[in-house]
């Protein structure tokens, strides 16, 4: 018997060691999948270009169920992958159990703060990127009537909301910004007909310009306001291409940023809150070849100068999650 | 409130009650049959993603209309298997169905297109394209008759026009033909139905049948005529709002209208007005999207009526051996 224990424990060092020696960074994508067109394709292009830049690999794992998040974590873990990267604020509670028993291994997780020594916590500063696209909006619009839709009633949405309307309001003060929530259920995210039916609610009030910040909903904004010709902002990802010179700008959300920064760093990842801003290009707006006739150089030169005031700290745009409130409305 | 915000608002209550409504009907036949249909939900969404992927596939919105109503009705014969054929539970069997649908449509829109679940946006040949009915424009000057006409009944897509016209087509299936008699007896009393000789599992497959088609009609509304495409959970509990107007309508194709109409209503004025200011008391939003439920409660409590819903539903029919 105690032979076999000493076997069993010398074929376990050896796995570790070996585990060990690889090293190799690993990626966990949410239950959207890893090519869902958003987050977590963008999670996937950041790891794509770390490892052909470095000529290295990576494990990844696509979640298939809830009950998979704290074993594909495990695995990992116990593989000796380091530093172990997961998208998505569902990893939180998961995470902040797993994390203290591999004291060893670096965890980034993105969009959630989790309290351990060793855990990287990504937030975005979305309402700086909301921000720079609602002084879009604004200079786009001819109405002076912008609006805003949201998915799910939560105070990350209203933080978007709360950021586009005091871009807006930058630009114009006497803009209107009328703000729709979908619903306050999670199916609010995958609701296109409400979506639809919000904006054409909204363009009958006189909108020009639709922030769209709803997910699946997001499409069917997108397609309303392409319809009834009337120009949307897109949002995460950069939606121009979907409408192309009906989508004004997106804001984008730069989560391949963040996991190849992770992934550069290594078993040294520097843990922690990190904060993605546009200071460091973590948010910003979309400019391609799709939106290049909507967005002329002043409105360019305006933002960019805006944005350059967001990163040195001349400008501070108040965050709604900070005191749950919004100074413009 | 002034009259062209009515008239918008009545707008968007037509688009709202409309795959409501082809929904509910659905469910009608159904229940009425005896077999009870919680998988309305999830045959709109097989029939929403089939319509759009043929259309995107095709280019052609009719072929797309018959692979959405093929589908769906694919779903309705296997709750018809299950539950005829096999006597199983028919709640089980509907949970079931949207469960498959809702996993099903995601995995394969994702390997065909490769796009988080969605199916590409569809272009011009590929939806339903709001119809003009004639003299709209001549018409739109006449003071109030005119942008009602103009506004409100001219300028949907023709799946609207089609939902509106099953109302009395199935009124006068259900209670002025034959067939009818039997489909409802069927739901009521099905030993009798079996006395007189006739097939009572064939009248409950052909109640399912139709149950499929309408359900595939009210899917193919929401992903081409509604939207450009689907996407994923699209049809976000349509399904259930048809049931419970289903209820609240006590099983009756006329009053089946009007409570859609009703929740197409209460959702459209939510949209619109996020909070609404009735001097001094503001009612929440929140309210508004619960109401429909709320008021199927009070329904089924029996405060506005009683909802006796058909004898024989949810009991598979076993012939006395």
């Amino acid at each position: 018997m105690t032979l076999m224990q000493k076997f069993l424990g010398a074929a376990a060092t050896l796995a570790l060691s070996a585990g060990a020696a690889l090293a190799e960074p690993a990626l966990i994508f949410d239950l959207g999948g890893k090519f869902d067109k958003s987050f977590n394709e963008a999670a996937f292009n950041g790891a794509q270009r770390w490892s052909q830049e470095n000529g290295t690999s990576f494990r990844e794992i696509e979640l298939q169920s809830e009950a998979q998040r704290e074993q594909a974590l495990r695995r990992f873990a116990e593989n000796g992958n380091n530093p172990i990267v997961m998208t998505g604020f569902a990893f939180g509670n998961v995470l902040g159990e797993v994390a203290p028993d591999y004291p060893d291994t670096k965890f980034a997780i993105i969009d959630m703060v989790v309290d351990a020594p060793n855990v990287r916590s990504v937030v975005f500063n979305e309402h700086e990127g909301s921000y720079l696209v609602g002084m879009l909006a604004a200079m786009a619009s001819e109405t002076g009537t912008v609006g805003f839709i949201g998915g799910m009633d939560i105070p990350l949405i209203r933080k978007f909301a709360c950021g586009y309307a005091q871009g807006v309001k930058a630009v114009n003060p006497d803009a209107t910004v009328i703000q729709n929530m979908t619903g306050t259920t999670p199916a609010a995210w995958n609701d296109p007909v409400k979506g639809s039916e919000l904006t054409k609610a909204q363009i009958s009030q006189g909108a020009d310009v639709v922030y769209a910040a709803a997910g699946g909903t997001g499409v069917g904004v997108l397609q309303t306001a392409a319809d009834e010709d009337i120009l949307s902002i897109g949002v995460d990802s950069n939606q121009n291409y979907m409408h192309p010179g009906q989508v004004l700008t997106s804001m984008l959300k730069r989560v391949d940023n963040a996991v190849y920064d992770a992934m550069a760093a290594g078993p040294d990842l520097e843990t922690g809150i990190n904060v993605m801003g546009v200071g460091n290009g973590g948010v910003g707006y979309a400019l391609d070849e799709h939106n290049a006739q909507l967005v002329t150089n002043d409105m360019q030169n305006a933002v960019d100068q805006a944005a350059e005031q967001i990163a040195s700290g001349d400008l501070t745009v108040h965050d709604y999650m900070s005191d749950n409130s919004c100074p413009v409305n | 409130m002034d009259f062209l915000t009515l008239l918008q608002v009545l707008d968007s209550t037509v688009r709202l009650a409309t795959p409501l409504l082809l929904a509910c009907l659905a469910g009608l036949f159904s229940e009425r049959a005896g077999i009870f249909d919680i998988g309305l939900e999830g045959k709109m969404l097989a029939s929403a993603f089939f319509a759009a992927a043929t259309a995107a596939l095709t280019g052609s919105v009719w072929l797309g209309l018959l692979a959405g109503i093929a589908s769906s009705m694919v779903l309705s014969a296997i709750h018809g298997l299950a539950s005829i054929t096999f006597r199983g539970n028919q709640l089980i069997s509907g949970v079931a169905i949207n469960f498959l649908a809702a996993g099903m449509t995601v995995l394969i829109a994702q390997d065909w297109f490769a796009q988080g679940g969605r199916t590409p946006s569809l272009m011009s040949g590929g939806r339903f394209e709001d119809i003009t009915l004639p003299l709209a424009g001549t018409l739109a000057p006449v003071p109030i008759i005119g942008p009602i006409y103009a506004e409100l009944i001219s300028g949907h897509s023709i799946l609207v026009y089609v939902a509106f016209l099953c109302v009395p087509a199935t009124w006068w299936v259900l209670f002025r033909t034959r067939f009818g008699l039997r489909l409802r007896a069927v739901g009521e009393a099905p030993e009798a139905v079996d006395t007189a000789g006739v097939s009572v599992i064939g009248l409950r497959f052909a109640a399912v049948g139709i149950c499929g088609l309408l359900c595939g009609l009210a899917g193919a509304y929401l992903a081409t005529g509604l939207q450009a495409g689907f996407v994923k959970d699209m049809t976000a509990g349509r399904g259930y709002i048809a049931l419970a107007a289903l209820i609240f309508a006590k099983w009756r194709p006329w009053y089946a209208l009007w409570a859609c109409l009703l929740f197409g209503l209460l959702q459209a004025v939510a949209l619109r007005y996020q909070n609404i200011d009735l001097g001094g008391i503001v009612i929440p939003v929140q309210f508004m999207d619960a109401l429909p439920y709320i008021l199927t409660v009070v329904i089924l409590a029996g405060f506005v009526g009683k909802a006796i819903p058909p004898r024989a539903g949810g009991e598979p029919y076993v012939k006395e051996r």
